[in-house]
């Protein structure tokens, strides 16, 4: 790995200041970043690392619903959210194993954007509100593609504001060997309608299902998905499954996600 | 260069490093602390697995400066203070819960951290902690009869080799 120089602020405001330095990155968790790195696929110049800004973590109850710090690990939120979203800290409990979950952060992986990544489903279902030291952003409007988001450079992700839904669930298909989803479903009801986002099948990124939407708001039960059928064409095709093999899984998860939820 | 300091196993070190100097490579070749393998160097096999402020973390996916001032423990800490083996790596040793040995001190670990927040673990909770850890010479079986044995349980249920 090419060296670099590490800096470690404590507050947003000085984080902000680092990262106005060329071939400054923001480094949180680490957990892609760093093997990245290994690999030269990445070099950055300086590392102005998350992990140190208090005012970025935890998980509490707020305005608009459950706030989550985006410099929290995933194990923390499985644990801390457990009593408000389940859903979500069932989600966190997931990703990855142990030692990943220690590190690794929700705004780190909002902000990577993998295609396979669990939490971007999360987020998108939930119409959660992603919040950056410089403005607000809904998640219909984030996510942008593949490993692309409406942040700018230098612009970091603070907090994530997930309203909570009545009923929620993630259900997702590991490949088997690096744990990552090839299909994963989070489905969210709230009382003015149904959410569904799908994670680890398209070559877009995480997506909503708008025909399962409007399916299942009209009746919430797996069986009204019966007649719908997700395009396999612009679904990520490799060695591990086709796209009309993930198009397939995600309407199989789809239907577990709404019976977990029920 | 900069300046690190921690604790490793109760005892405080500092030493100057590089930005990219892994906390793996930080116990094995600063602190001399070599129980701390590197398997695959990639985050996949948690041979390298450490405990941070009690948290276990793959050790080649820190970097050593993102992690001043924390509390380390590491193999080299799990023993009892007389030197006799800890009641989990008594366990591998009994259930033959090893053979070459290079992904035992993550196994250790892990299974450590996972006893801390659940005493009791059910076979099932065992296997889904340990996902993180490879072994490529036991099948595993014999790693969740020791976690379940230091665990105090009855091994008897688990399936046989």
């Amino acid at each position: 790995m090419r060296d670099f120089e590490f800096v470690k602020p404590a507050t947003v405001a000085d984080a902000v200041k680092a990262l106005a330095a060329d071939g400054a990155q923001p480094l949180s968790g680490g957990q892609t970043l760093i093997p990245t790195m290994k690999q030269r696929l990445n070099t950055p110049e300086r590392l102005v690392s998350l992990t140190g800004i208090a005012e970025m973590k935890g998980v509490c109850k707020g305005e608009g619903g459950l706030h989550v710090g985006a410099a929290t690990p995933h194990a923390v939120v499985a644990r801390d959210a457990a009593a408000y979203y389940p859903a979500l800290a069932a989600l966190a409990g997931g990703i990855g194993d142990p030692a990943v979950r220690s590190r690794g952060t929700i705004g780190g992986s909002l902000a990577n954007n993998d295609p396979s990544a669990c939490y971007p489903s999360a987020a998108l279902a939930s119409g959660a509100t992603i919040v950056t030291n410089t403005r607000k952003i809904a998640a219909d409007d984030y996510f942008q593609g593949l490993f692309s988001t409406a942040l700018e450079e230098g612009e970091i992700i603070t907090e994530v504001r997930f309203p909570i839904p009545e009923k929620a669930a993630y259900v997702k298909f590991n490949q088997p060997a690096s744990r990552f989803a090839l299909a994963g479903v989070f489905v969210a009801k709230f009382s003015g309608g149904v959410r569904v986002a799908i994670t680890g099948a398209s070559n877009d990124g995480v997506f909503r299902w708008a025909e399962a939407e409007s399916a299942l708001g009209a009746n919430f039960a797996p069986s009204s998905l019966e007649g719908l059928n997700l395009s396999g064409d612009d679904m990520i095709s490799d060695l591990h499954g086709t796209g009309a093999y993930r198009a397939h899984l995600a309407k199989v998860l789809t239907k577990r996600a709404v019976i977990a939820a029920s | 260069m900069a300046k690190v300091s921690m604790t490793v196993n109760g005892k405080t070190v500092t030493r100057e490093v590089e930005g990219r100097t892994l906390l793996s490579t930080f116990l094995r070749e600063d602190l001399g602390l070599t129980g701390t393998h590197i398997g695959c160097d990639t985050s996949q096999c948690g041979a390298c697995t450490v405990h941070v402020d009690g948290q276990q973390v793959k050790g080649c996916t820190v970097f050593a400066l993102d992690v001043d001032g924390a509390d380390i423990r590491t193999i080299e800490g799990m023993a009892n203070k007389d030197g006799s083996l800890s009641v989990i790596q008594q366990a591998f040793q009994d259930h033959h819960g090893l053979q070459c040995g290079f992904c035992t001190p993550g196994m250790v670990m892990a299974a450590a951290s996972l006893l801390a927040v659940n005493p009791k673990p059910t076979e099932a909770e065992i296997r889904h902690h340990l996902e993180g850890n490879l072994c490529r010479c036991t099948g595993y079986h014999n790693i969740v009869k020791a976690v379940m044995a230091a665990s105090g349980q009855d091994v008897g249920s688990i399936a046989a080799e």
